[in-house]
């Protein structure tokens, strides 16, 4: 191309959206420099600079130029660097229409119900939101085996961007998995989607990208128990208001 | 090229259908558009979209698409040779494109929505409060990305044109409803002027639905409580 490229991308080791730039960078063959944000502290004037509608990670910076969101930036590394490596979304229109269709919809509805179920103290709201998160999972194993067509990826023959969009939460799972005995990725229930799982995980582009499942089930952990010492604070702090005292 | 019948399920007063349309008009695409029946599905709806359930849908040459900004994309690409380009060509200005569509439907719009639904006086002064601050982002979005043209794609109207200005049609209805403005001359210059020369596109013109039949139907939409 001749003119210098400065990549930068910055993230947060543990957020499945951060792992997808990287898959996609790796995908091309494009080098770049990794800067990992402390979201608990304080973010980088960088980011705040960056994305200062959001405060959000990921942000690739290319030639000091930000591009926001996940999917985004992981359709504009295809189209920049498109000579190099493979395509990574799908060159027919229809195949492009259904990537994106289902990409949103495991942004938009599937992960948002597992958050919101993890999070939930209403045994109840659990309760229904594993069942769509379930519900999600079988769909999803449908929409795979008719767009796969007996190949490895969403993709076809290699990683694309569905694999990309919904393989970024496989750590997740698994974790999961490891912390709470949580089978989502049910050989029974998914068997096509766990095959495409563990081919995912094992992928070149991918191995060294996603944490460790054991480093990621102690990240869950931890945060559930900060999530738990926040929601007795705020329940102690409310049982003083009400008997006349204040902290 | 793929040519063959297009179909598009929609409603008159759906902004996500309008989009689609104006799409369709962008690259003068003929197509059989079925009206839904307010209140219930139709069977071809609920076969195309078995997940969502939701409109609009294209269906070309049997196939649908789905979710009315891929729809859009979709069309920019299956007819790329015919009228203008609807996505910007540069990667770049596409992926601002694609952030601000993305920020229009999860933050501005849900902003507006909720002056509709809001339950007392305090609660609608938030929402609007709240819908004049994303405003004023788009405002930015718009000098940054038009650079100077008549729209925010340049020259012609393009993707984040249709993103937003499909709204304009139900921005109206809100501000009467609101009793403010929400596109303001004064605070917005450049969106106000945006808007009318939107709206008055070609492309756009014989798909604005007229102010009072869209308030009507609001109120059967976001009936109010009685007293």
């Amino acid at each position: 191309m001749g003119e210098t490229e400065e990549v930068k991308l910055l993230g947060v080791w543990y957020s499945p959206y951060a792992i997808r730039p990287k898959i996609a960078l790796r995908l091309k063959s494009v080098d770049y420099d990794y800067f990992e944000e402390d979201l608990f502290g304080s973010k980088s004037e960088l980011l705040l600079k960056s994305n200062p509608v959001h405060k959000k990670v990921p942000v690739l910076i290319h030639n000091n130029k930000p591009i926001l969101e996940s999917l985004n930036i992981v359709e504009y590394i295809d189209e920049r660097w498109n000579t190099s490596g493979p395509s990574i979304l799908p060159s027919h229109p229809h195949d492009r229409a259904q990537a994106r269709f289902w990409s949103a919809f495991v942004d938009d509805k599937w992960f948002p119900a597992l958050k919101a179920a993890a999070i939930t103290k209403s045994e109840e709201a659990k309760e229904k939101g594993m069942k769509e998160v379930e519900g999600g999972l079988l769909q999803l194993e449908e929409a795979f085996v008719s767009i796969s067509k007996g190949k490895p990826f969403f993709g076809g023959e290699a990683i694309g961007f569905m694999d990309i969009c919904l393989g970024s939460f496989v750590g997740i799972l698994k974790a999961r998995e490891k912390l709470k005995g949580e089978k989502l990725l049910d050989e029974t229930k998914v068997p096509s989607l766990c095959k495409w799982a563990d081919q995912f995980l094992s992928d070149d582009t991918v191995k060294n990208v996603v944490p460790e499942i054991d480093k990621v089930a102690e990240f869950l952990g931890e945060l559930e128990v900060r999530a738990q010492l926040i929601s007795d604070f705020k329940n102690l702090r409310s049982t003083f208001k009400s008997n006349g005292r204040v902290m | 090229m793929v040519t063959g019948d297009v179909k598009l399920i929609g409603s008159w007063a759906s902004v996500f259908v309008m989009r689609a349309r104006i799409a369709l008009n962008l690259k003068s695409i003929s197509y059989e558009f079925l009206q839904e029946t307010f209140g219930s599905k139709s069977e071809l709806l609920l076969k195309s979209n078995p997940v969502h359930k939701k409109m609009p849908v294209l269906i070309h040459a049997d196939k649908p698409v789905c979710e009315s900004n891929i729809i859009v994309q979709y069309i920019d690409e299956a007819w790329s040779s015919y009228g203008t380009s609807i996505l910007p060509s540069l990667p770049y200005d596409r992926a601002i494109a694609r952030f601000w569509a993305a920020y229009i439907d999860d933050k501005w719009f849900i902003a507006l929505r909720s002056i509709l639904t809001a339950q007392g006086e305090e609660e609608k002064k938030e929402a609007i409060a709240e819908v004049e601050e994303r405003t004023e982002h788009l405002e930015k979005a718009f000098i940054e990305c038009s650079n100077g043209k008549p729209f925010f794609n340049g020259d012609h109207i393009g993707f984040l044109d249709i993103a937003l200005g499909s709204f304009l049609g139900w921005w109206r209805v809100v501000e009467l409803d609101a009793n403010h403005k929400l596109l303001d001359e004064t605070k917005t210059p450049s969106l106000f002027k945006w808007a009318e020369r939107f709206c008055n596109d070609p492309a756009v013109k014989p798909l604005m639905p007229d102010t009072a039949n869209l308030a009507e139907f609001a109120r059967k939409l976001f009936p109010k409580p009685q007293p």
